[in-house]
């Protein structure tokens, strides 16, 4: 980028931080639509009222099934640096949806409408201007359900399928169930097979054979209903030698009760493909004292499959009262490649316990690991992750960079690399830094005119840097914006 | 009668127990340059500092006014607003943050607290580009770090360019000398002289007469023991240049 694109971008974020600092969580609003629920709590006919409601054929109610049954027998992970209160499994809806069904974009409810144009989420294809080919096409999915996806049909023309999972159930069966489970198996995890049970919508993509998708898929995941808890399901397949970059943001209301988040991703990249998964997670963080925000745990692996496959997870973390999150790569193919770039910030209470699992399996496989972890307020940051050489990964190479930021002294910062190596060519670095925002950088942003805030928002962002690079430009605004936002009341 | 820019009144201060100020006064009128020469330790930059506004420094007695106002109340960013600016002698790093958008951000935050336009980044850019011509520098320096991996040199002909975007009416240069070669001396003192102005005052903290031969004060004043202990005109400087601190040093 050259230096007048880098100034009109990313400096008109910085100068725009003051008013959105002064707003707080922006996105805290409540849309006032009709919905549908499932009765509240979770049972067998939890499961199948759901099932039901999408119409799904039988062996996913089976599937759905097997998973409850087995998730009764699980027990909840306790080994995450995290403390919360338990979580009433019962006390929850596991299914609302706007009562008015769709079916075109231009059926979308107004107040919908609405609610996605106040979060700036074009989910209108008019919007776009003519003749001006369209860079995004976005997924959104308003609590269980995905309300609208755009250029559907202008991706279909050239094979792409992205549209919702509920709807891939219906339209191209053998391909869900092909791959569904695949990565992250129907046992994995307590969240994971919570998910696997009751998950209601989420995206489905399948790139086919030598395609390029031209446009950045989007899904924007809105949980609006109370006492609601939201499990997206995504699936990715990338075909032989195909290219696509997929960018995720999340919001939620603000409310004094906690709300769960369980959602599980799956990334298949086979021969020569590439998957490039961009979060931005700004879930409803709780208020300053603690109160409320979204427990987000949340299972995302993706499998390079194919020989010089190359799977790259950019996430910034920015939301949720607790984030317990370890996007990983599993490293089949030979040559394959897994990249982890992360952000992660916590201030006043939020928890973060986040990481990667890169698992080498083929030969000359590769892995990257840059972790920025924040730490403002009363805020818990722990890295954990996991790289791990399998016996045959002749000539493996992973590089782990840790680095945390501490704002002010009543935050934490943890690093917990672990390294299991069984292949003695494997080459492993590992790097980690803990760092303070001086008195020093302060006070010179100060005298050069920056409020305290607005020089912490700049140091911030100059940190997360690496990171805020591998997201797509539109992305990297947006990511910078809500890192300043977060930090809102962290110095004193 | 020409109009006083900075106003130090018997200015005392301490850090925690220790005091280190002990009664400055001073006056600076527009368009003067004033160098304040001292031994290390006398008190220069807390001086500087307190100026610019740092925290952790306790004003036991004495005020300082800006253009006859109040200056000390004023938070840093309100100094910086108003017009006053601190040429750092350890420039600070901030990584990741490039110094065009460091500059932009703080020359755009500034413009608005005076209520002035802010630069788009088209003009911006274009007199960043400008002035940094005239400072000799590298225009790849602009798209680096701030500060990271500078030389002493560029890390001053940074702060230089910097104060060149801020157009303060007080420019205090803390050690602006410190850790250049002769010829990065002079192209800073050319930087510096470019920007003598009428309507602006300027104080020159140095340890050494060389920086004065390039940066030619109208006052001199020798600061010991956190008091200014003789004035006069640059010929001090050279005097100084022959004699050394001993003699101030002695009698404080």
């Amino acid at each position: 980028m050259n230096t007048a694109e880098e100034l009109s971008g990313k400096a008109r974020t910085l100068s725009e931080l003051k008013p959105l600092t002064d707003k707080g969580y922006a996105q805290g609003f409540v849309t006032d639509i009709e919905q549908e629920f499932a009765p509240k709590g979770l049972s067998e006919d939890t499961v199948r009222f759901i099932s039901a409601k999408k119409n799904e054929p039988e062996w996913l109610l089976q599937w759905r099934l097997k998973a409850y049954r087995h998730w009764l027998t699980m027990t909840e992970p306790d080994w995450g640096k995290l403390n919360h209160p338990p979580i009433d499994y019962q006390d929850a809806y596991y299914y609302a949806a706007p009562k008015k069904k769709l079916k075109s974009l231009d059926e979308v409810d107004p107040q919908l409408l609405e609610t996605y144009k106040k979060l700036g989420i074009p989910i209108s294809e008019q919007e776009t201007l003519a003749g001006v080919e369209p860079r995004i096409a976005v997924d959104a999915v308003f609590d269980s359900v995905s309300v609208a996806t755009t250029f559907k049909k202008k991706l279909e023309d050239i094979g792409v399928i992205f549209c919702a999972i509920s709807e891939a159930v219906q339209k191209y069966p053998e391909l869900v169930q092909q791959y569904l489970g695949s990565v992250v198996p129907i046992y994995d995890n307590y969240f994971a097979t919570l998910n696997c049970a009751v998950f209601t919508d989420g995206s489905f993509v399948y790139i086919p054979k030598g395609v390029r998708c031209p446009m950045e898929l989007s899904t924007y995941f809105r949980i609006n209903a109370e006492n609601t808890g939201q499990f997206e399901r995504t699936l990715i397949i990338a075909d032989e030698g195909s290219h696509v970059s997929y960018l995720e943001g999340c919001t939620a209301p603000k409310r004094d009760e906690n709300q769960l988040h369980a959602a599980v991703v799956e990334l298949v990249a086979l021969d020569n493909a590439q998957i490039k998964y961009s979060t931005v997670q700004n879930w409803y963080p709780g208020d300053e004292n603690g109160k409320g925000g979204i427990y987000n745990f949340v299972t995302k692996r993706g499998a390079c499959r194919g020989d010089h496959s190359k799977i790259s997870w950019t996430q910034v973390e920015t939301g949720s009262a607790i984030t317990w999150k370890y996007p990983s790569c599993i490293l089949q193919g030979d040559h394959s490649v897994g990249e982890f770039y992360s952000v992660a910030m916590t201030n006043h209470y939020q928890q973060a316990d986040t990481g990667t699992k890169m698992i080498h399996i083929g030969k000359n496989t590769k892995s990257t690991i840059v972790s920025k972890g924040i730490s403002a307020g009363k805020g818990q940051n722990t890295y954990r992750g996991l790289v791990k050489i399998m016996p045959k990964a002749e000539g493996a190479r992973n590089h782990t960079q840790c680095d945390s930021l501490l704002i002010g002294d009543l935050c934490g910062a943890h690093t917990i690399p672990y390294i299991e190596s069984r292949n003695r060519t494997a080459r492993l670095e590992h790097e980690a830094t803990t760092s303070k925002i001086s008195e020093d950088q302060l006070f010179y942003c100060r005298q050069r005119g920056l409020s305290s805030e607005d020089a912490v928002g700049l140091i911030v962002n100059g940190f997360c840097k690496e990171v805020l690079n591998e997201l797509p430009m539109e992305f990297a605004v947006e990511a910078q914006k809500l890192l300043s936002i977060s930090l809102e009341g962290s110095v004193g | 009668m020409s109009t006083p820019i900075l106003e130090i009144k018997n200015l005392h201060a301490r850090v925690e127990e220790k005091e280190i100020l002990k009664g400055i006064n001073l006056t600076i009128n527009e368009g003067e340059v004033h160098a304040i020469m001292g031994p290390n330790g006398s008190g220069k930059s807390t001086l500087s500092y307190i100026l610019a506004g740092r925290e952790g420094y306790e004003i036991t007695a004495g005020e300082v006014l800006f253009k006859g106002k109040d200056l000390l109340s004023l938070a840093p960013e309100e100094r910086a607003a108003a017009g006053v600016f601190l040429g750092f002698q350890y420039p600070v790093e901030i990584p990741g943050v490039s110094n065009i958008i460091f500059l932009k951000t703080c020359v755009n935050s500034v413009r608005k607290a005076r209520g002035q336009a802010e630069y788009d980044a088209i003009k911006f850019l274009r007199i960043v580009r400008e002035k940094a011509k005239t400072l000799n520098m590298d225009e790849a320096m602009l798209k680096r770090s701030v500060n990271v991996g500078f030389s002493g040199g560029e890390k001053k002909r940074a702060e230089i360019l910097q104060m060149a975007l801020f157009e303060p009416s007080l420019a205090v240069l803390d050690e602006t000398d410190s850790g250049l070669d002769i010829d990065a001396l002079k192209v800073v003192s050319d930087g510096v002289n470019a920007l003598r102005d009428p309507s602006r005052a300027m104080l020159v903290i140095t340890h050494y007469q060389r920086l004065l031969n390039h940066i030619v004060p109208d006052h001199v004043h020798v600061m010991a023991a956190g008091r200014i202990q003789e004035s006069g005109g640059r010929e001090l400087a050279q005097k100084l240049e022959a004699n050394g601190y001993a003699q101030y040093i002695k009698a404080a």
